[in-house]
Order: C-alpha cells, then sequence, then structure tokens
C-alpha cells in the first residue's frame, strides 16, 4: 500500500519537475541554514562535564564596600585571595579548587622549537579528581605540593606532543619563566567546552598547555590574566595580588547531594555574616551558589550572534515552509480533475489524502537530505572561520536524525493543509466539463 | 483600476492570498532586522582610526627580565632602528583592537575616585619616546610630550602611571568638557591627577563598545622604560611592511634569544578583530538574499497557478476588449495589493522582533526608516517576480474564450 502510493507520488513529482525542484530547494534551504545555526548552538551551549556538570557548584560571595551597593546587585564572578583561600583550606565540600589562568613564557630545551607563550592554569589539587581529567602518563600533584609550593607541572597531550613526540615525558624537566619544573603528569584527551572553569581567557577550544600549583605560581609571581576587579583605593598590583581588595580566582566545588549543597550555602552565608561583623564585608552577606551549567547561562557563555543567527534562520525556514505550503497547494489543486476522476472511480477521500501526504512527505525527504548536505557544507564554511568556537562545528549522529526528522515532519504540515483541500474535491464534479 | 474585482477574486482565494501574505510579512520582518543588524556591524568596521594602519607592524615581547628592561629596551630599539625602511619605532603597551584593554574611569573634579558611577572609562594607552611619530597620531590641539616627559617605572606595578601629563582623544575631550576646549583641562582619579597637554584624532580603543562614540575614548601617557612596555611599534611604508615585519622579528629574536617574539602588521590585527563580525554580515546578507529568492519563487509558483486556473476568464475578458494591457495591469494590482497587506503586517512584525531583540540581546532601536525601505524592497520584489506569470497571462489570446474549458 505504502510502497503504491510511494510510486504514485514519485511519478507525479515528476511530472511537475521545476514545481518539484521548487518545493525540495525552499525545504533544503530552509533546512539547511537552521540546522547549521542549530548545531553551532547545540555544541556551544553543550554540557562540558557530562557525568559530572550535576554535583559541580561555582560560590559566589561578596567582599565589595557600600559605594553603588543595592540589594538586587549580584556577587562579583570572582573571589579574592583571602576569601578564595579560607574556602579552599575550609574543606567544607567533596572537592574543592581555586584557580586563575595566566600565559607564561616556555623555554623549550630542544633548540629547534624558539620559545613561546604557553597557556596555564594555576591551581590546586583537586582540580583534577573534581573534573575527573584524564591522564595518560603519571598523576597530578596533591596537597602536600600545594602547600609546599613544589615547582612540579602538569601538561596538556598536545604539548607533550610537541616537545617529546608523544612519548611519557613524566620526570623531564620544563623551563618555565627561567625557572624549572618537573614534569608529573601528563593529561590524555581533556577538551572541556565551553571552557567552563576559566572563561576569560577564551570561552571555547581554549586548552592549556600547562598546569601549576597556584601556590607555586604566586611564589615565582607568574603573570596572572583573565579579570582582576578592584575596589576602594587598590589598584590591581600584580606583586601583591594576595593582600589587595581585588577579585581574581575562580573557585568551584564539588557537592554532590542537595542537602550537602544547602549545607555549602549556609556556610557561605555565614562566612559572610562573619566577615561582615568583623567590618572587612561592609555589605552584608550576599551570596549564591549556581550549579555548573546556571554559571554557564548566567555568564552568557553561548555568544549573542549565535543564538541571533539561530533565530534569524528559523523565521527563513518559516518563510521556506509558508512558500512551499503555496507551491504545494498550487500542485495539488491543479490536479482537481485527476482527483476526481480518482474519486468517481472508487478511491475514499482517506486514500487521496494519504496519497497526497505522501507525495510531501517524499519532497520533505529529499529536501531533508538537500539540507543535509546544505548544513554540511555551511558547517565547513563556518569552520573555516576565525573564531574560537568554529572548529566545533561538527554534525553529530543525534543532529543528523533531528535535520531528516525535521524537514520530513515540517513537509507533512505543509502537506497537510494543501492536501485537505484537494481532497474536498466532489468525485466526478470535475468531469462534466471535459 | 478598479480593484473590487481584484478583492472579490481573491475572496475566492483565502488560503493562497493568505499564505502570499504572511509570507511577504515574515520576509519583511526578517528583513528589516536582519539589514538593520548588518548595517550597525558595517558602520563599526568602518570606524575611523586616527593612526597609520597601513604602514605599522608591531611585536611583542615577552619572557625577559624586568630588571633589565631599561637596558632591553634601548637595545632593542636600536637594534629595530637599523632596519631598512623604518621611519620611526617607539614601544607601546598596547594597541587599538587587540583587545588587550587596560581600563580605568577618570573624572573631571579632584575628588573624584575611581568607583564614581558619573565617571568616563577610558582606556589607558602607556607610550614610550616618539610614539607620535611611530604610531603617526595626528595632533589637533596643544602639544604632544617632551622627551623628558618619559618617566622609567612610572607604572611600575600599578594601575595608573605616577606622571601628570596626558595627551586625549578628541572624542574624550568632546565628552569630558563639551563645548570647551580639554587644552590645560586635568583628569581625576583620586590620588592622581593628569592634566591635558594634548588632543589628537580619534584613536579606537583596543576593545569596541557598541556605543561607538565610546570605542574613542583614549587617553596617551608617556612611559619610559617600564615592564608594560613589550610592544615594539614600526612604521614604514606599506609596501615594505611584510619585510621590515620578518626582520623585526629576527632582530628582535637574535637580540633576546630566550624570549617569546611574536610580530603581526595592524592590518593583520584589524582583520583579526574584525573577523566574527564580518563572518556574521556575510551570513546575514547570504540569509537575506536566499530569503527573498525564495519568496520570488513562491509568488511566481502561485501566480503562475491562478494564470493556469483563469485562462478562460482571461480569455473571456480578453474576447470582450480587455486589452493585454488591462490583463498586465490587473495581476500587477493584485500582486500590490496582496504586497501591501503583507508589508503592513511585515512592519509591524519587524517592529515586534526588534522590541524582543533589544530586549534579549542589548540591540538599539531600530531608526524607523528601515521599515519603509524594507517595505519596498518587497514591493519590488513582488512586482518582479508577478511579471513572467502576468506577461504568460496577458498573451491568452481571445479565442480562448470560445473553446471548451
Amino acid at each position: 500500500m505504502l510502497a503504491y502510493y510511494f510510486d504514485l507520488a514519485v511519478h507525479s513529482l515528476k511530472r511537475h519537475r521545476v514545481l518539484t525542484a521548487l518545493m525540495v530547494l525552499a525545504i533544503a534551504m530552509g533546512i539547511g541554514a537552521s540546522m547549521t545555526t542549530l548545531t553551532v548552538l547545540h555544541v556551544l551551549s553543550g554540557d562540558p562535564l557530562p557525568q559530572r556538570s550535576g554535583s559541580i557548584y561555582y560560590p559566589q560571595i561578596d567582599p565589595r564596600n557600600l559605594v553603588d551597593y543595592s540589594p538586587k546587585v549580584e556577587p562579583p564572578e570572582q573571589l579574592t585571595w583571602v576569601d578564595g583561600m579560607y574556602l579552599l583550606h575550609a574543606r567544607r565540600a567533596v572537592r574543592q579548587a581555586l584557580m586563575t589562568g595566566g600565559m607564561v613564557p616556555l623555554q623549550p630545551a630542544q633548540s629547534a622549537i624558539d620559545p613561546f607563550q604557553a597557556a596555564a592554569l594555576y591551581t590546586s589539587s583537586d582540580f583534577f579528581p573534581m573534573f575527573n581529567v584524564p591522564f595518560k602518563y603519571g598523576t597530578g600533584w596533591g596537597e602536600a605540593e600545594d602547600a609546599g609550593k613544589v615547582r612540579v607541572a602538569v601538561i596538556s597531550s598536545a604539548l607533550n606532543d610537541k616537545l617529546f613526540g608523544g612519548k611519557n615525558s613524566v620526570g623531564q624537566m620544563l623551563r618555565l619563566q627561567e625557572t624549572a619544573f618537573r614534569i608529573i603528569g601528563v593529561l590524555g584527551d581533556w577538551h572541556p567546552n565551553p571552557h567552563f572553569y576559566e572563561w576569560y581567557m577564551g570561552g571555547y577550544d581554549s586548552d592549556e598547555d600547562v598546569y601549576l600549583p597556584l601556590t607555586t605560581a604566586r611564589d615565582l609571581k607568574m603573570e596572572h590574566d583573565g579579570s582582576t576587579d578592584c575596589w576602594g583605593n587598590s589598584g590591581g598590583d600584580p606583586d601583591h595580588l594576595e593582600t589587595v581588595n581585588c577579585t581574581w580566582l575562580q573557585f568551584w566545588v564539588q557537592l554532590d547531594t542537595p542537602a550537602s549543597v544547602a549545607d555549602y550555602k549556609r556556610f557561605l552565608e555565614h562566612y559572610s555574616q562573619d566577615q561582615h561583623r568583623a567590618g572587612r564585608f561592609l555589605r552584608p552577606p550576599n551570596v549564591r551558589l549556581r550549579s555548573l551549567m546556571q554559571w554557564l547561562d548566567y555568564l552568557k557563555m553561548v555568544p549573542s550572534d549565535a543564538r541571533l543567527q539561530v533565530w534569524l534562520s528559523l523565521g527563513f525556514l518559516a518563510v521556506c515552509l509558508i512558500n512551499t505550503v503555496g507551491l504545494m497547494l498550487a500542485k495539488f489543486m491543479r490536479r482537481s480533475t485527476e482527483l476526481s476522476v480518482r474519486r468517481a472511480l472508487g478511491a475514499s477521500r482517506r486514500a487521496l489524502f494519504g496519497q497526497l501526504l505522501m507525495e510531501s512527505g517524499v519532497i520533505g525527504l529529499l529536501g531533508g537530505a538537500g539540507g543535509l548536505l546544505l548544513a554540511l557544507l555551511g558547517l565547513w564554511l563556518i569552520r573555516q572561520q576565525p573564531a574560537d568556537y568554529a572548529d566545533l562545528a561538527r554534525m553529530d549522529i543525534s543532529m543528523l536524525l533531528t535535520t531528516l526528522l525535521i524537514a520530513v515532519l515540517a513537509s507533512l504540515i505543509a502537506g497537510l493543509l494543501p492536501a485537505w483541500r484537494a481532497c474536498r474535491v466532489a468525485p466526478a464534479l470535475q468531469l462534466k466539463g471535459n | 483600476m478598479e480593484i473590487r474585482p481584484i478583492v472579490a477574486s481573491l475572496k475566492k482565494h483565502r488560503i493562497p492570498t493568505l499564505l502570499i501574505v504572511l509570507q511577504i510579512a515574515l520576509a519583511c520582518a526578517v528583513l528589516c532586522n536582519a539589514v538593520f543588524m548588518i548595517g550597525g556591524r558595517v558602520r563599526q568596521m568602518r570606524l575611523a582610526n586616527a593612526i597609520d594602519e597601513q604602514g605599522l607592524v608591531s611585536v611583542s615581547l615577552q619572557g625577559t627580565d624586568p630588571k633589565l628592561i631599561a637596558s632591553d629596551t634601548q637595545r632593542n630599539l636600536a637594534a629595530l632602528r637599523s632596519i631598512a625602511g623604518v621611519q620611526a619605532v617607539s614601544v607601546v603597551h598596547t594597541l587599538p583592537l587587540t583587545n588587550n584593554n587596560w581600563g580605568w574611569s577618570f573624572g573631571i573634579t579632584p575628588d573624584s575616585s575611581v568607583t564614581d558611577q558619573k565617571n568616563t572609562n577610558v582606556t589607558l594607552y602607556f607610550v614610550g619616546q616618539g610614539s607620535q611619530r611611530a604610531l603617526g597620531l595626528r595632533l589637533l590641539e596643544g602639544r604632544y610630550f617632551s622627551d623628558s616627559e618619559y618617566v622609567d617605572n612610572a607604572i611600575a606595578g600599578g594601575a595608573l602611571p605616577n606622571t601628570h601629563l596626558v595627551v586625549i582623544t578628541q572624542a574624550l575631550g568632546k565628552q569630558l568638557w563639551p563645548g570647551q576646549s580639554a587644552l590645560g583641562k586635568t583628569l581625576y582619579s583620586k590620588p592622581n591627577y593628569y592634566t591635558v597637554v594634548g588632543v589628537v584624532a580619534d584613536v579606537l580603543r583596543p576593545r569596541l563598545w557598541s556605543d561607538n562614540r565610546k570605542s574613542y575614548y583614549s587617553a596617551f601617557f608617556p612611559v619610559g622604560a617600564d615592564d608594560v612596555l613589550r610592544t615594539y611599534v614600526l612604521r614604514g611604508a606599506p609596501a615594505d611592511r611584510d619585510r621590515i615585519l620578518r626582520e623585526a622579528i629576527d632582530a628582535l629574536q637574535t637580540a633576546n634569544p630566550q624570549a617569546v617574539v611574536k610580530g603581526v602588521t595592524f592590518q593583520a590585527i584589524r582583520d583579526k578583530y574584525y573577523a566574527d563580525t564580518n563572518s556574521m554580515v556575510w551570513i546575514l546578507v547570504l540569509v537575506c538574499a536566499v530569503m527573498l529568492a525564495v519568496t520570488a519563487f513562491g509568488i511566481v509558483g502561485l501566480t503562475s497557478f491562478w494564470v493556469g486556473q483563469r485562462r478562460r476568464q482571461i480569455g473571456i475578458r480578453r474576447a470582450v476588449g480587455a486589452t493585454r494591457a488591462d490583463i498586465l495591469r490587473y495581476f500587477r494590482t493584485e500582486n500590490f495589493l496582496l504586497s501591501s497587506a503583507g508589508v503592513v503586517l511585515g512592519m509591524i512584525m519587524a517592529y515586534g522582533v526588534n522590541l524582543y531583540l533589544m530586549k534579549q540581546y542589548e540591540l538599539e532601536r531600530m531608526p524607523w526608516y528601515y521599515l519603509p525601505a524594507g517595505a519596498l524592497a518587497l514591493w519590488l520584489i513582488g512586482q518582479l517576480a508577478v511579471s513572467g506569470p502576468a506577461m504568460r497571462a496577458a498573451a491568452v489570446p481571445p479565442v480562448v474564450a470560445t473553446q471548451p474549458a
């Protein structure tokens, strides 16, 4: 039955090649444009830690003075050294890590490679277990190294490939800013996108080359990059960041149960209250504890251009679909004579409706296939762009199936009205004229 | 032309009529907003920047010993000066459009502090000797700095220089002291203060603001050897700049083997800064063009269908005396009515979409003239699209009236 309908549809579509081509093209372009932009959005708003993100939280407190104070104001995005160190050492969460990014000059021992600026993350030991960071060789460091400001480094697998040809480099020395560091670990495949834990150095595709203990980096006065927000009369003197009134550190905690989340929030409030009473925080307690995904949402990590493009392409898809409805209507109505003959010969309205819908479905399938090709082309074009997320714009299986599904559904919906109108012809009424 | 028969005929074809109107309306709404976004971005890319962009090359040097910065800087500048074709050399801490912004808020009264809300956020450009020539700054009023005013370690790890002179852009002067000359006035941020000795033509900031005027709030501070001055700028003829860049990188890497040397032409800095904007503009242009094409084909398709349906009626009209021009005019007028209904609806939708985007994405309000411009575009496209089918309709011979349907 369906095969017969399909044959009929193909036959009818072949009869009006230009009209068919117009409809297929309209659907293909609408689907192609929307799937390109939706895929980009899908990639950009993805979950960087699929297994863990539900138990990762970002605490915020408000240590600022009363300038520009209002009760509804959001706390700063980062912590001061004093607060960060207190929260880190308080160990009220399952795991916690304090961090900031920076660029550090790397002087390779191999003379063939020129010195270069390596992207670095200065962090504390829990970073690796908390985010489930995979290691290819060696391990991360522990609390002893944090406390002792030991000169150890974990490097990315890309840097390991570049400097050591991918061999196990654990135990080798690495010269950073004229200081020797011992490599204790080489990361495996670790490219969280968005780059959620440190977003000032670039939100996407911005993996670090080296990971160093925060305490060691401060000890060596390594340059911290990103944002330093100060208040009062503090300048952001890079040599005294431990004491100034500036926020410049990111702090993440792992909290596994709703009860521990509530506990942690209370702990932040008590801490703020104590500091307020002691006169260090001039504002009343103002804390937030957002989960990882909420935090990304709050930061508006997804570039607004990407969202705008989605809206634009959906508008475009709507134009294409309305266009297809119109063309299909024209096509079906033109066949009133044929349809009424078939009605007169005994075809039920239902059967005609089914046949016409099958025709729309075939158009949708063709349009979807075309749209898929256009979307692949669109994504390829986006990958040629210099935006930092450009390289991530790739179609995955789920988006591929979504594309085809949306195309067929859209064209079926577009076919509903024309098919319904067309099969309302009275049997044989149209025959009279001929 | 009598429009009543046209309206009567359209009423008999409610669904196709509605579809065309809806399609034109949607196309109009998307078009107005897309063109508005394109306009804003193109305006931003075209902002003038009063430095010698074409002849400028920059080479940054990282990872050298901060204690040796004074002697290193002198040695590096000398090495760069000896490159053939170099007209001027200097060292600065950042350049326009590099995203590396050092901002600070200043007021115009002595009690202003950095956190005051009413202050103006300004980009600080710390510049070394010879920077006016090297960057190609155009002095409009007053003077630039004299050699003795560049103080070594003026920043020394702080946020502001411990000097008291500044040269500002014209736009900043106008913002701070509207209607007055900025010369001799003072910028304050407790406890620092800076007297304006010169005004230069508008130089862009390292990062642009959505309000184009604010993108010019730049101030130049004279600084001698200091750890923050690590970007060397060289100016030469545009034809020489690629060679100058290569030789400058070599010269600095030879002089500082352990340092990280990175060089780039200013043209490349500009291209990189605007790359995203540029690709967004192309995407928008492409979507608009394809959407208009789809709309036009839709009109062609539906009108062709109508012409086919009405062949007999057209023949009758021709037989009773209508000229070809009458038939042509009939379909043109019909399309004009449909387009008009479409663009009226479309302009309302365009306005609504703009309101939504303003709320969600901090877009500006769309100037009113985008609406009639979009309407005009769709009217034209409608008339263009209807030409073919209308011509075919006009070609229907009167004899059709006598043939059985």
